[in-house]
């Protein structure tokens, strides 16, 4: 299949970088690989890295929200890492605030907050 | 005008979720082009993402518009959002914050109204949408 977001895994955390913006069809494919990739690995947690994202408009926030909503049902815990500055305050603007996602500056602190539970 | 000639202006046909990307792609290279800050950007990219997503699930097709512009002596930026599908019934309502009838966030017109400056929706139920935006320079 050709999956344009790696998953990679580092001990039981999954990390999604997403390289590129991405069509409706390639972020539905994603929240698909990610939930299967927790079952199938056991994952504690998710990282999805989006700092090579440009623009999260409503319907990619609604995306990220509903991946992270779908991960917790499972069970594990998904992380965005890496918003950029003129993204987070596109967003604001726009009125998207994501009460219910946890959010860290990078990998490393997104890691951390995994581990820290 | 020779300035406007130099920057260029746009018209995107949207019809797809692809056309959503380049569309918002191209309108961040005509600001950048013309010189607004990154900020400003990633304002604008952000504001052509929602009237096109709108035009995509509403309205099915439609076109972006993306002209540089001048009034008394300042540039701005303006996006011209149209459509032929079924209009908006209730504008009142939909540029509410939280009303969608596509069960999403209801932010698209709210929030791109915050993000622009001037910004005006025209609509007739079964006649289409046309969403004037303007996002002036150095505010
Ligand atoms: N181009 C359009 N044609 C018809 N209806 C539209 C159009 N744009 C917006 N709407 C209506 O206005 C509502 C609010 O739009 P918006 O603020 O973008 O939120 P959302 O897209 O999340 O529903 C939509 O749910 C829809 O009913
Ligand atoms: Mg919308």
């Amino acid at each position: 299949m050709s999956s344009r977001v790696p998953i990679l895994r580092q001990g039981d955390v999954l990390i999604a970088s997403i390289q590129e913006e991405l069509s409706d069809g390639d972020i539905l494919d994603l929240q698909l690989r990610i939930l299967e990739e927790v079952i199938r690995c056991r994952a504690s947690g998710v990282i999805v890295d989006v700092s090579a994202l440009d623009v999260l408009d409503s319907f990619g926030s609604r995306s990220l929200s509903d991946m992270a909503q779908a991960v917790r049902l499972r069970g594990s815990r998904l992380v965005i890492v890496g918003i950029q500055p003129d993204v987070a305050y596109s967003m604001v603007l726009l009125g998207v605030t994501l009460p219910d996602v946890a959010t860290a500056l990078d990998l490393d602190r997104g890691l951390a907050l995994l581990e820290a539970g | 005008m020779q300035v406007e000639g130099a920057l260029g202006g746009d018209i995107q046909a949207i019809r797809r979720d692809a056309d959503v990307i380049s569309a918002r792609q191209s309108g961040r290279q005509i600001a950048e082009r013309m010189g607004y800050s990154r900020p400003d950007q990633a304002l604008i990219a952000t504001a052509i993402s929602e009237l096109a997503r709108n035009i995509v699930n509403y309205a099915g097709k439609g076109e972006i518009e993306i002209t540089p512009v001048r009034r008394r002596g300042r540039m701005g930026l303006r996006i011209i959002a149209r459509d032929h599908g079924p209009g908006i019934e209730d504008l009142e309502r939909a540029m509410a914050d939280g009303f969608s009838t596509g069960n999403s966030f209801g932010l698209g017109l709210p929030g791109a109204k915050r993000i622009m400056d001037d910004f005006d929706v025209v609509t007739a139920v079964g006649e289409g949408v046309v969403v004037t935006a303007i996002k002036w320079m150095g505010r």
